[in-house]
């Protein structure tokens, strides 16, 4: 067998081995260093002299010593600790409150709040959860149809791993070499236009057919106005001057996402505080889970970097590269093509697996098609979005159905989760149409006139 | 056999939660550089490796605990499908195959590299602080050996569900947000089942 050979036996088996459900991490690790053995073999040498020893622990201390990584453990911590500071409940009812006068106020209200909540924690499920038990029986008490009630929840919940800063960014910045803060500042834009999109398409329904978000009756939204805004500027106010100057200071260049990162951490154990939620016990949890969290996407970072060293050097890399070339696609096929394989990858992994150990496969065929990375990056996170919404895997609706109460269907769920799952495809779409929706900000901000 | 289980688990834990402290040592001292940079405009000239020093120890460490607390993501559409008994077989022999030879090799390879570097007390190259970097390797191999021993009790752990049928109970410990909720609602939905 040939080198490639082996190469693409070496992909083909990790894949099988992933099905088998071993920690991908590990499997990672071990094929990296079973092939890299064989690889690196020079016939005559010591058996326990073989380079593929130096290339594991350069690539572990690679990991270990990488200064955009550090930002992972510290938006986890800060993730954490807003997740158990108490805002979210005074955050939706300060909205509520605050939209009365928007058809559908309720839905609307729980998007801003989920996409404000899930930008400041990142964690998926954790939003989806909270806001299942918070907005989704407010919603059905109000008398809201359950399809769209449900829709805003599981859609709302993802936003975060969209809208900077998040940690998919970082990861992504991480793993295709590109800089985190180019990012950022690409994925504003597109972030904002799906979540205007959300609103819109919910306020749209609601004036068509009012009967599916029927208004609030009056002695519940007759707040004096002055209330409201006392509402509103001791919840809504501090989580939205949190996130805005954690991410102004990485755009405006003022800070590294990681020193941002731990300035965003020490302002939500401040806030944590100011809400009366900071004691030993939720600080002592939010610690142990960002260790956690963080050893799992640290670890995968080891086996990646790693497995695809040795695999590039089996020469399989230029084995798929040979391949996409030889499909003679144009941009555009390549990029749809590409993001067709993510949304189907999108089912049996997540979104930490997909672009640590598959998007690295793709990125040095960005350069032959003409795409930049930074660009393929967000068309990457706005797809990821997908996949937490659509059946059969769908963890955002299996979270929501977990939580909901016992008469609501999953196919409920899963058709009102749809149309939203359009829109993400819809902003797609557009971002490639215009792709200054993505590249004109950072393009403004970096680009020295 | 379950003494010894709950015995690695419950040092694994207690290794893994001691350096996760270090990510309240990372947010002050990075809240600290931050500080002084724009408020006293001095800025520290060992902020940059500091904060990957403690970033590497954090994760390196956190490794078995995580492990120990089944955390490592699984491609699992497949494997959650099967019965405690299946999957804890598969387990068992892809532990022996594939974890412990990659851990060794981790330890193997680890050992002479930190010994190197505690040789010559090996200082960052990043900054003129002269903060020793030594440590932060000498943490691989140290991290690989409580892998191992970890990998050691998770093949225990398959062969107790061998045995027994179903996996043993996980000491207590932190959970997701998401899985507590997860869990009480199917508790609560049980008990009025029940009534």
């Amino acid at each position: 067998m040939t080198d490639p050979q082996v190469g693409m036996l070496m992909l083909g088996l990790f894949i099988f081995i992933i099905m088998l459900g071993f920690p991908i991490a590990f499997t990672l690790i071990a094929m990296g260093v079973g092939f890299g053995y064989y690889a690196y073999y020079t016939p005559g040498q010591d058996i326990v002299q073989n380079r593929v020893f130096t290339l594991l622990v350069q690539k572990t201390f690679e990991v270990a010593s990488n200064d955009v990584l550090v930002a992972v453990p510290l938006f986890l911590f800060m993730g954490y600790l807003v997740e158990r500071s108490n805002i979210l409940d005074r955050l939706f009812h300060s909205l509520q409150l605050s939209m009365k006068n928007v058809p559908g106020a309720l839905a609307v209200a729980t998007l801003v709040t989920c996409a404000m909540f899930a930008t400041a924690t990142g964690i998926v499920g954790a939003v989806v959860t909270l806001m299942g038990l918070l907005a989704f029986p407010a919603m059905l008490k109000a008398g809201y149809d359950v399809k769209l009630s449900a829709g805003v929840v599981c859609a709302g919940g993802c936003l975060g791993i969209l809208i900077p800063p998040s940690i998919l960014l970082i990861v992504y910045a991480a793993t295709a070499g590109v800089s985190a803060v180019k990012l950022y500042a690409a994925a504003f834009l597109p972030g904002f236009l799906l979540t205007a999109l959300y609103i819109a398409y919910v306020i749209i329904r609601a004036m068509i057919n009012p009967k599916l978000a029927p208004k609030l009756p009056k002695e519940q939204t007759d707040i004096p106005f002055s209330q409201v805004l006392w509402a509103l500027a001791t919840s809504f106010l501090p989580l939205a001057l949190l996130i805005v100057s954690v991410l102004g200071a990485i755009l405006f260049g003022l800070a590294t996402p990681s020193e941002a990162a731990g300035i965003g951490a020490l302002g939500s154990i401040v806030l944590a505080a100011a809400y009366g939620a900071l004691n030993f016990t939720m600080l002592r949890d939010s610690v142990y889970l960002t260790a956690r969290a963080t050893a799992m996407v640290c670890y995968l970072f080891i086996g990646s970097w790693t497995f695809s060293s040795v695999f590039a050097y089996l020469g399989g890399q230029s084995v798929v590269e040979q391949f996409f070339l030889g499909l003679n696609l144009s941009t555009t096929g390549f990029l749809v093509l590409t993001q067709v394989i993510i949304f189907l990858l999108g089912w049996p992994l997540e979104w930490t697996e997909i672009i640590i150990i598959f998007v690295p496969i793709f990125l040095p065929l960005l350069d032959d098609f003409k795409v930049d990375p930074i660009f393929f990056g967000i068309l990457v996170a706005l797809n990821t979005q997908t996949a937490f919404n659509t059946p059969p895997v769908a963890m955002a609706a299996f979270y929501l159905k977990g939580v909901a109460p016992p008469w609501v269907k999953l196919t409920d769920i899963f058709s009102g989760a749809l149309p939203f799952v359009f829109m993400v495809f819809a902003t797609m779409i557009l971002v490639y149409i215009f792709p200054g929706i993505a590249l004109w900000l950072p393009d403004y901000l970096y680009t020295a006139r | 056999m379950t003494r010894f289980l709950h015995f690695i688990d419950s040092l694994s834990t207690w290794v893994g939660k001691a350096f996760a402290w270090l990510i309240l040592v990372l947010t002050l001292g990075i809240s600290y550089e931050v500080f002084v940079r724009y408020v006293l405009r001095a800025p520290t000239t060992w902020a940059f490796d500091f904060s990957y020093i403690n970033y590497g120890a954090l994760f390196l460490m956190a490794g078995a605990y995580t492990l120990s607390r089944n955390g490592h993501v699984r491609g699992d559409v497949v494997y959650r499908l099967w019965k405690p008994r299946t999957q804890a077989s598969m387990d068992l022999v892809l532990w022996i195959i594939f974890f412990l030879p990659a851990v060794a090799a981790w330890i193997y390879a680890g050992t002479p590299y930190a010994l190197q570097s505690i040789g010559f007390r090996e200082v960052s190259i990043f900054s003129p602080a002269g903060v020793p970097v030594f440590p932060l390797k000498t943490l691989i191999p140290v991290a690989g050996f409580f892998l191992l021993i970890q990998g050691i009790a998770e093949i225990v752990r398959c062969i107790l569900c061998i045995r027994q049928g179903y996996w043993p109970q996980r000491l207590h410990d932190v959970e997701e947000t998401e899985s507590i909720l997860l869990q009480e609602k199917h508790t609560s939905a049980r008990a009025e089942a029940s009534r």
